[in-house]
């Protein structure tokens, strides 16, 4: 049996947002959503979690630390991209220093759009998310096993 | 063979009392914040869960002292629930620490340094209380074996109030609960990041949470010694206890090491010194 | 008797000959040799000895005692000399020169001095400081050889003395046997002053104008600390009833008789222990070269006044007097283990730890219990062998990495893995659980809550006082480990070996930190615990589940990092995190503006929360008022 279902520790990292989406995301930790029900706790370190969220779009500028942080989490992990602007790069998207959405720096499984994104969306996204999760874990024991 | 036993049961029953003593922790904490909270459980498939992860470190050094960490608390608990000497309990529970401390000085990373530094300043804060409230015992009790401290026929805490008092204060540092989370921040999405624990991921994370498992029942039962003299009352001031650190976790914003170092020696230069020498003066 | 004599006259005869032949192989050949029989001596006597208890000698030598007078004499003429180079505020100096020399004058000129039928004693606690001189002394003179020659390569503006710097070296061992095998007070004087003499001289050997002014001052305060001494022998030999200079008869007629001159004597104990408010000379010694450092603070010098004081503390036992003297270690203890949190020179931090351990030692001493008697000396034993691993390992850091910083031992684990575990074994003796710093620690902590003086229950103030001041003992000692093993990115293993005389020395002390640690019971039983039976007709019994636990923690100390040869080594390794922002994975970081930074760390020093000079005066002032307490209540 895997865990991976019963405790997804993510870590929010917020691009080039408007704020709008960060504030939804956050708003999922308040009572009325509480998304620590579901064993999901925001870690804000990559080497703890499980689950990258990534609000906004992009750029030059933050292109390198995206990579550093999916880089330095442990597998297996999932990347959900949170707004329209982490989906595609939103109205920003032709922005001169705007590359695009996140899946122009890491590989992206889940892509929740919205603007702002609706908490209701956001846990609905992680929730499948963690569908992904389980099955990068199992594809890690199985090559564990064959290796 | 009672020894032997006590010694198995704090190895196999410990981890599982400190689990589900974090997952109450954990719904207390979120009723408190007018939320539901995770299952009880909770604590036990995040530990499963970190040990199906992929091992991350900085260096190959690193998660060896952690291994050294919980190794030497689960020594130290066990010397303390055989009836060992408290003293010696205290030094080598002070060993776990430096062990945690060095594990977190190692990958040289600029968060968990802090945490590191601010975990040794942390023990130097608490030291002095915990050798004065052995003292105490002892002084009391005419022993030093943490079986003839848990056997004594009278109330440990009516000769000892203010050292009591003392060992709560300090309780919180070592519980790594608000406001003295200088080391480890509870809440990992803030300047410390996780401090200590910062570059420590999967199994190597788990090994850290079990210990500090173990620790906490540990330190559960130093706070059972002062009550010992009858279990029915003993048990409910342990919870207590317990509830008093949660809510002050939960009132609390996060003090500063100065703070910490020199609140926490007035109060044992205060209400643990004068203690001590009431006793020493009064008790023959 | 014929070994005590070569361990007294060897070293002496030796030193002679260094102080002609200059440094070439040859007289490295020979030092290394010298060093091996003074060791080998110091093991024969302890093999011959022990377990005899108390055996004494007739010393049978025409005049010995006038020549003895002689050289007290010589002494304070040559360090009268030495006083032309002294500045204008250090005209004490001479002036403690000449009472002191009055003194012992007056003493043998009234012809006052009693005869000592028996001039040379030895006992365990002699055995276990010859052993102490020996072994762990002669271990430094080796280590000498070739630190000495890399001293003066890394120094080349220097003169090269080396030939009375090894002159020196050696004599101070004679001394220092001199010190622990004399039962006549007199000669223990000149041998007491033979080892200030040494000290001076040694700590001014680099000669630039600090080394000079802290050679003084040093001179000065153990001068001072000599008064005493010579007031002892002065009181003993003109006003006391019982009219002896016998050691042995001093401790044996007890604290009714004999407390005026103890307290005096120890008085000298406490200033060439260093304790505070003489802590400045060894911090001064300092600048020395490492080997004179370790020599003083391990095996000799600061040996002498806790041997001296650990000797009285029956007569001190149960006194108002040994309780201030107790007092006094305890304050040391407590307000140099602070002051030592906010050091960051290596050196200086040995320096402020030995001066709290020997604090813990006076204190242990001054109760003079038979439990706290029995910690006192197995301090010293620990304490001796892990501070002379200590020294020698930054002395050898500071030859390979061109610093005493702690702050540059970053990464030494990876860098140089050999003395980093070196360092780590020292400084794990130091503080840690099972090794015997701590088992020491614990023993008197225990003994020191059911001392009391007339019922008063004295002790629990000072056990409160060792309970404040482990903490920061704690603190500094662990940071400093935290910087070794601390890794760094991108460091490479470092160039150049360590000297194979420098290496063998820190092997050695290495083993015997580690060995001294495992067989802790066994010395207790072998040797420590007959001294206290043979004085108070009772000893300790370390309780066989507490010593079988001591072993099961120093197992897994020394399993465990075996087993981190068998660790899986599959972890994946990432860079540390910085936010995020690292670049490339050698730990830099992408600063403000656009700057590629070097992540680096610094330790915690708490310069602003403790000021070393504000404690420093604050405990000087606090020790002289209890100096003059314990002398106030000598009478009661």
């Amino acid at each position: 049996m895997s865990f991976f279902k019963k405790s997804p520790w993510v870590i929010h990292y917020d691009g080039s947002s408007c704020n709008g989406c960060d504030i939804e995301v956050l708003a999922c930790l308040t009572p009325l959503y509480d998304i620590e029900r579901f064993g999901i706790i925001n870690t804000g370190n990559p080497k703890h979690a499980d689950v990258f969220l990534i609000t906004g779009t992009i750029n030059e500028q933050n292109l390198e630390v995206v990579r550093n942080i999916y880089n330095q989490m442990p597998d297996p992990k999932v990347v959900a991209a949170i707004g329209i602007c982490a989906t595609s790069g939103g109205i920003f998207r032709e922005c001169y220093n705007v590359k695009g959405g996140v899946d122009t720096a890491i590989p992206v499984d889940i892509y929740i759009p919205g603007c702002a994104v609706r908490p209701e969306a956001i846990i609905d996204g992680v929730v499948a998310a963690l569908g992904v999760l389980e099955k990068k874990a199992a594809a890690l024991k199985t090559m564990k096993a064959s290796a | 063979m009672k020894t032997a036993l006590c010694v198995v049961a704090w190895v196999v029953i410990a981890p599982f009392l400190g689990g589900l003593l974090a997952g109450v922790d954990r719904i207390i904490t979120a009723r408190m914040q007018s939320r539901v909270g995770p299952p009880l459980l909770q604590p036990f498939y995040d530990v499963l869960k970190l040990f199906g992860k992929q091992g991350v470190a900085v260096n190959v050094f690193q998660n060896y002292y952690m291994v050294c960490f919980l190794v030497f608390v689960i020594v130290t608990g066990a010397l303390f629930f055989s009836g060992g000497d408290i003293l010696l309990t205290i030094f080598a529970l002070a060993v776990a620490g430096v062990f945690f401390a060095l594990g977190a000085f190692s990958p040289n990373s600029p968060y968990s340094n802090i945490g590191a530094e601010r975990e040794l300043l942390q023990m130097m804060s608490y030291e002095p209380i915990l050798i004065i409230a052995a003292i105490g015992m002892f002084m009391v009790t005419k022993s030093w074996h943490v079986h003839d401290i848990a056997g004594f026929q009278k109330p440990l805490f009516v000769f000892l109030p203010g050292v009591f008092l003392a060992f709560l204060f300090v309780l919180t540092i070592k519980l790594r609960k608000s406001p003295f989370d200088l080391s480890t921040s509870h809440h990992g999405h803030q300047e410390l990041v996780k401090g200590a624990t910062t570059e420590f991921a999967g199994p190597s994370l788990a090994v850290i949470e079990i210990a500090h498992w173990y620790e906490n029942v540990l330190l559960m039962g130093f706070v059972y010694l002062f009550f010992a003299f009858n279990w029915v009352v003993a048990i409910p001031a342990v919870l207590v206890a317990y509830f008093i650190e949660i809510f002050i976790d939960n009132t609390y914003a996060r003090l500063t090491w100065h703070f910490t170092l020199k609140s926490s020696w007035i109060v044992a230069g205060v209400c643990g010194v004068v203690n001590i020498f009431l006793i020493a003066f009064l008790v023959k | 008797m014929n070994i005590l004599l070569f361990l007294l006259l060897f070293p002496a005869a030796m030193s002679l000959v260094f102080a002609i032949l200059p440094a070439n192989t040859f007289r490295n050949a020979l030092v290394r040799i010298s060093c091996l029989l003074i060791a080998a001596g110091s093991v024969y006597a302890a093999f011959v000895f022990n377990g005899q208890g108390y055996q004494s000698f007739k010393v049978e030598f025409p005049h010995i005692d006038m020549i003895f007078f002689g050289g007290e004499m010589l002494l304070s003429l040559f360090l009268l000399y030495k006083c032309i180079g002294i500045k204008k505020h250090e005209w004490y100096i001479p002036a403690l020169i000449i009472v002191q020399a009055g003194i012992m004058a007056y003493c043998e000129m009234s012809g006052a001095v009693p005869e000592v039928d028996n001039a040379l004693y030895i006992d365990n606690l002699s055995i276990i400081m010859a052993l102490i001189i020996g072994i762990i002394g002669s271990v430094i003179c080796y280590y000498a050889i070739s630190y000495m020659r890399d001293y003066h390569h890394h120094n080349p503006q220097m003169k090269d003395r080396q030939r009375s710097f090894f002159f020196i070296l050696f004599f101070f061992l004679s001394a220092m046997f001199g010190v622990v095998f004399s039962n006549n007070l007199v000669w223990l004087y000149l041998f007491w002053e033979i080892t200030t003499l040494s000290s001076f001289i040694l700590i001014g050997y680099p000669k630039t104008e600090e080394a000079t002014r802290n050679a003084y001052r040093a001179l000065g305060l153990n001068l001072l600390g000599g008064l005493g001494f010579a007031g002892g022998i002065l009181y003993l030999v003109k006003f006391c009833p019982e009219h002896t200079v016998d050691l042995a008869r001093v401790i044996a007629s007890g604290p009714g008789l004999m407390l005026i001159p103890v307290v005096l004597i120890s008085f000298a104990g406490v200033a060439k222990s260093a304790q505070m408010p003489f802590s400045s000379w060894l911090l001064g010694a300092m600048v020395a070269p490492t080997p004179v450092s370790a020599l003083l603070h391990s095996s000799t010098m600061v040996k002498a006044g806790i041997f001296i004081i650990i000797k009285f503390a029956p007569v001190l036992s149960g006194t108002w007097a040994g309780y201030f003297l107790a007092l006094i270690g305890a304050v040391t203890f407590l307000m140099t283990s602070i002051i030592a949190v906010t050091q960051s020179n290596a050196k200086r931090v040995l320096a402020y730890s030995t001066i709290a351990n020997l604090g813990l030692i006076v204190a242990c001493a001054g109760i003079g219990t038979y439990e706290t008697l029995w910690a006192a000396v197995l301090l010293t034993i620990f304490h001796a062998v892990s501070k002379g691993l200590l020294f020698l390992g930054v002395g050898s850091i500071e030859h390979k990495i061109g610093s005493r910083d702690i702050e540059d031992m970053d990464g030494l684990i990876v860098n140089r893995p050999g003395l980093a575990v070196v360092m780590l074994i020292g400084i794990l003796g130091m503080f840690l659980a099972p090794f015997g710093m701590l088992i020491s620690k614990w023993m008197c902590l225990e003994a020191f809550v059911s001392s009391s003086i007339f019922g008063l229950p004295t002790g629990v103030l000072i056990a409160m006082i060792l309970a404040f001041g482990s903490a920061p003992t704690l603190f500094f000692w662990a940071k400093w480990m935290g910087k070794i093993v601390s890794v760094p990115a991108g460091l490479a293993k470092g160039e150049g070996r360590v000297p194979g005389d420098e290496w063998t020395a820190l092997v050695v002390l290495a083993v015997a930190t580690v060995a001294t640690a495992a067989l802790f019971p066994v010395i207790s039983w072998v040797s420590v615990e007959p001294y206290i039976v043979s004085l108070y007709h009772q000893t300790v019994s370390l309780s066989q589940g507490n010593t079988i636990i001591m072993s099961i923690l120093l197992a897994l100390m020394i399993l465990l990092p075996l087993s981190f040869l068998a660790y899986p080594k599959k972890t994946k390794l990432v860079p540390r995190y910085l936010g995020g922002a690292n670049v490339g994975d050698k730990g830099e970081f992408l600063g403000a503006m656009g700057v590629v930074q070097q992540a680096t760390m610094r330790n915690y020093y708490l310069a602003g929360f403790f000021s070393e000079k504000k404690l420093t005066i604050a405990s000087v002032l606090v020790t002289i008022c209890l100096i003059v307490t314990m002398f106030a209540v000598v009478k009661l």
